[in-house]
C-alpha cells in the first residue's frame, strides 16, 4: 500500500465513519461478553448455592442449568449480531470507500 | 502420483501384522477386540486417505499448503474450527466431567465457548486481513521480523507439542481400551497417518479431514442425546430427577461443585481458557484458509453455533450416563468398586461417553463412536502438527534463517521435513509420557498461549505504541511467568514431584503470567525510544488501515 493510498484512505469520511462504528460496536458487544460471563464465574465463586436453588418448588433442575444454557445461546447470538451488521452495514460502507478510490476488490 | 501410492502401500503392508498382531494380544488381555469399530474406523481411514489423495494433486504452492489456496467458505471453514476445538478430550473429558461432577461440566463449557465471540469481535477479520500463513506474520507485521517470529515460532511449537503430548497419551490409552491394540502401535498408528495427511495433503487435507469428522462427531453426539432423552419421554425434568436419584452426591450435582473455589482461580481460569484459545496457533492458522474478512467472520459464527450446541449434547450425555452408566455393572471397574466404592468406569472417568453409546445403541453404535473418537484424534494432531510444521518452515526457516528470501518449493520441503520431524517427535513423547502424569500439558500449552502468543498478536495490532524491543522481552517474560508459576504450582509442584505444599497455590497462572506479560510489554515500549521504536510506531497506521479494509491483504489465489 502506498503512502499516498494510506492518506486517501484516512481522510476519506466514510472511513472514518466505519472504523468508528464498528470499533464502537465490537467493543460494547466484547464488554457485554465479557460482563455476562465474568457474572457468572463470580457467582460461582462468591455465591455458589445462588445457581443451586430450585427453579421451582419441588423440581429438580436448578436455575444454574437454564442460566449456563442461556450463555450459550447468547454467545451464539452475539456472533450472529456482530456477523450481521459487519458483513451488511459495514461491509457497504467499505465498498463505497474501495469505490471511491477506485481500490480494486479482492 | 507414484510416490505416494508407494508410501500407502508400504503404510497398509505395516498396518495389517499390526491388526493381526492386536488380535492376539487384545484376547490376552480380555479386551474384546472390537470389529465393528475396527471396520468402521478403517473406512474412515480409508476415506481421508483418497481426500489426501485428491488434496495433494492440487496442493501445488506454499500457500495450498498452508492456507488450502485460502479457497476454504466460511461456513466450511466454522465446521474445520469447530472440529479443532472439539478434541476427544474435550468430548470424553467434558462428558466424563459432567459424569463425575454433574454442573460443574457445564462451567468448564461455557468457559471454552464464551473466548469465540471475543475471537470474532476483536480479532478475527484483522488476522484476516493482515496474515498470509501463520499469526507470526500478524505479529510481527510492522515489528522487526527475526525476533518476533523467533518468540512467535517458540511460543507456537510450545503450544503444539504440549498439546501433542496430550493427544497422543490419550489416543494411545483410547485405542488401547477400544480397539484392544497394544498402547504403542496405537501411538504409532496416530503417528503415521498423521504424517500422510499433513505432508501430501497439506491444509486442504487438514481441513477436509477435521469438516468430516466434525460431521461424524456431531451426528453421533445428536443421536446420542435424543436416545438418552427417549428415554425419559423427551423431559429433563425426569431425566435430572433420574440422575440425583442414582448418583452419590445427589442433588448437589445440580449446582457448582469443587471446580473453581476461589475468586482467583475462577478469573485465572477465565483468562486462560479466554486469552489462551485467541493464542492456538492451530486455530489461528484457520483464519487464513478463507478468502476474505467476511468469510473469516462466518466461520466463527458458525464454529461458535457449531461448538456451542456440541457442549449442551455433552451435558445431556453426561447426565444420561449418570442413569444409564452409573450402577450398572457391565460398565463399571468392579476391582476398584470394591477397594475405593464410588462408581469408576472401565477404563477411567473419561469413558462415560463410551459405555453410554453402548448403553443406548449397542456393539455397533459403541463400534461409530469408538471410531470416531479416533477420528477425532487424528484430525486434531493434523491440525496441530501443520500449524507446528508451518512456524518452522515458514517462520523460522524463511523468514529467519533466510532472511525471507526463499523460494518457494524449499520452503514446502523444509515444512514437510519440519511434519515428519514432528510425526516422530510426538510418537516419542507419546510413548515417553505413557505412564506420567500429564495433567498439566493441556493447562501450560493454554498459559502459554495467553501469556506468550496472545499478548504480543493483541497489542500487535491494537496499540500502536508498541515497540519491537517491548513484544519480545514483554512476550518472553509473560512465557517464563507462565512455565515457572505452572512448575510451583499445585499440579507439578505437588501432585508430580511430590513435595507437601505449593511455592505458587494456584492451579490456573494465567492471571498472573497474562498479567505480567501485557505490563512488561507496556512498560518496555513506552521506555523504548530506540530508531527501531520509532519505525515501529511510525508503521502502526498503515498496518491498521489494512488491518480494518483488507485492502492490500493477500486474496484468493485463482482457482
Amino acid at each position: 500500500m502506498t503512502d499516498i493510498l494510506v492518506e486517501q484512505i484516512k481522510n476519506h469520511p466514510k472511513y472514518q465513519e466505519l472504523t468508528a462504528k464498528r470499533t464502537r460496536f465490537a467493543w460494547a458487544l466484547s464488554i457485554i461478553m465479557l460482563f455476562v460471563y465474568y457474572t457468572f464465574i463470580m457467582s460461582i465463586a462468591f455465591f455458589p448455592e445462588f445457581l443451586g436453588t430450585p427453579m421451582n418448588e419441588g423440581s429438580v433442575i436448578s436455575i444454574g442449568i437454564p442460566i449456563g444454557i442461556v450463555i450459550i445461546l447468547f454467545s451464539f447470538f452475539l456472533t450472529g449480531l456482530y456477523v450481521y451488521k459487519a458483513n451488511g452495514i459495514y461491509d457497504v460502507l467499505l465498498k463505497e470507500i474501495k469505490h471511491d478510490l477506485k481500490v480494486e476488490e479482492n | 502420483m507414484p510416490k505416494f501410492l508407494r508410501v500407502l502401500t508400504l503404510v497398509s503392508m505395516t498396518f495389517l501384522p499390526l491388526f493381526a498382531s492386536a488380535n492376539i494380544e487384545g484376547e490376552m488381555e480380555h479386551q474384546a477386540l472390537n470389529i465393528p469399530a475396527i471396520i468402521m474406523f478403517l473406512i474412515f481411514v480409508g476415506g481421508t486417505l483418497m481426500i489426501t489423495y485428491w488434496a495433494a494433486k492440487r496442493t501445488k504452492t506454499a500457500s495450498d499448503f498452508y492456507t488450502a489456496g485460502g479457497g476454504i467458505t466460511g461456513f466450511q471453514n466454522g465446521m474445520a474450527i469447530a472440529g479443532d476445538y472439539m478434541s476427544a478430550a474435550s468430548f470424553l473429558g467434558i462428558s466424563g466431567l459432567v459424569y463425575m461432577a454433574g454442573y460443574d461440566g457445564l462451567i468448564y463449557s461455557i468457559g471454552f465457548l464464551v473466548g469465540w465471540p471475543i475471537i470474532l469481535f476483536l480479532i478475527s477479520e484483522r488476522l484476516r486481513n493482515l496474515g498470509k500463513y501463520t499469526f507470526a506474520d500478524v505479529a510481527s507485521f510492522r515489528l522487526k521480523q527475526e525476533p518476533i517470529r523467533i518468540l512467535a515460532a517458540f511460543g507456537a511449537i510450545a503450544t503444539v507439542i504440549l498439546y501433542l503430548i496430550a493427544q497422543m497419551v490419550g489416543s494411545g490409552k483410547l485405542i488401547e481400551l477400544l480397539f484392544g491394540l497394544p498402547y504403542e502401535y496405537a501411538v504409532i498408528l496416530v503417528g503415521i497417518l498423521m504424517i500422510l495427511y499433513v505432508t501430501f495433503g497439506g491444509m486442504l487435507a487438514t481441513t477436509w479431514v477435521q469438516i468430516i469428522k466434525a460431521f461424524l462427531l456431531l451426528s453421533g453426539a445428536t443421536f446420542m442425546a435424543i436416545a438418552v432423552l427417549y428415554n425419559f419421554d423427551f423431559s429433563f425434568e425426569k431425566m435430572f430427577q433420574s440422575a440425583v436419584d442414582i448418583h452419590d452426591k445427589g442433588i448437589d450435582i445440580m449446582s457448582p461443585g469443587g471446580l473453581v473455589s476461589d475468586p482467583v482461580s475462577a478469573i485465572s481460569l477465565g483468562i486462560a481458557l479466554m486469552f489462551g484459545t485467541a493464542g492456538l496457533p492451530h486455530i489461528l492458522m484457520r483464519f487464513f484458509t478463507v478468502s476474505d474478512a467476511k468469510e473469516a467472520r462466518k466461520s466463527v459464527f458458525f464454529a461458535t453455533g457449531f461448538i456451542g450446541y456440541f457442549y449442551i449434547l455433552t451435558f445431556i450425555i453426561g447426565f444420561g450416563a449418570i442413569v444409564l452408566v452409573f450402577k450398572n455393572p457391565e460398565y463399571l471397574d468392579l476391582v476398584k468398586q470394591a477397594i475405593s466404592g464410588g462408581s469408576p468406569l472401565i477404563g477411567g472417568k473419561n469413558m462415560a461417553a463410551i459405555h453410554l453409546s453402548h448403553a443406548v445403541g449397542g456393539d455397533y453404535f459403541l463400534g461409530f463412536i469408538s471410531a470416531v473418537a479416533f477420528a477425532t484424534i487424528l484430525a486434531v494432531v493434523s491440525g496441530l502438527t501443520l500449524a507446528g510444521a508451518s512456524a518452522i518452515s515458514h517462520d523460522l526457516y524463511a523468514n529467519v534463517i533466510e532472511k525471507g528470501v526463499c523460494d518457494e518449493a524449499k520452503e514446502m520441503k523444509v515444512s514437510k521435513i519440519a511434519t515428519i520431524i514432528l510425526g516422530v517427535i510426538a510418537i516419542g513423547l507419546g510413548i515417553a509420557f505413557e505412564k506420567q502424569n500429564i495433567a498439566f500439558v493441556v493447562g501450560l500449552a493454554f498459559a502459554i498461549a495467553a501469556s506468550a502468543n496472545f499478548p504480543v498478536l493483541f497489542l500487535s495490532m491494537f496499540w500502536a505504541k508498541l515497540t519491537t524491543r517491548g513484544a519480545v522481552l514483554g512476550g518472553s517474560l509473560g512465557l517464563a511467568t507462565a512455565i515457572v508459576l505452572v512448575i510451583l504450582g499445585p499440579i507439578v509442584w505437588v501432585d508430580i514431584l511430590g513435595y507437601a505444599n505449593a511455592i505458587f497455590p494456584y492451579k490456573y497462572p494465567a492471571l498472573f503470567s497474562v498479567t505480567v506479560a501485557f505490563v512488561s510489554i507496556w512498560l518496555i515500549s513506552i521506555t523504548d525510544n530506540s530508531e527501531r521504536a520509532k519505525k515501529d510506531r511510525d508503521a502502526f497506521e498503515a498496518q491498521d488501515i489494512r488491518s480494518q479494509t483488507g485492502i492490500g491483504a493477500e486474496g484468493v489465489s485463482g482457482h
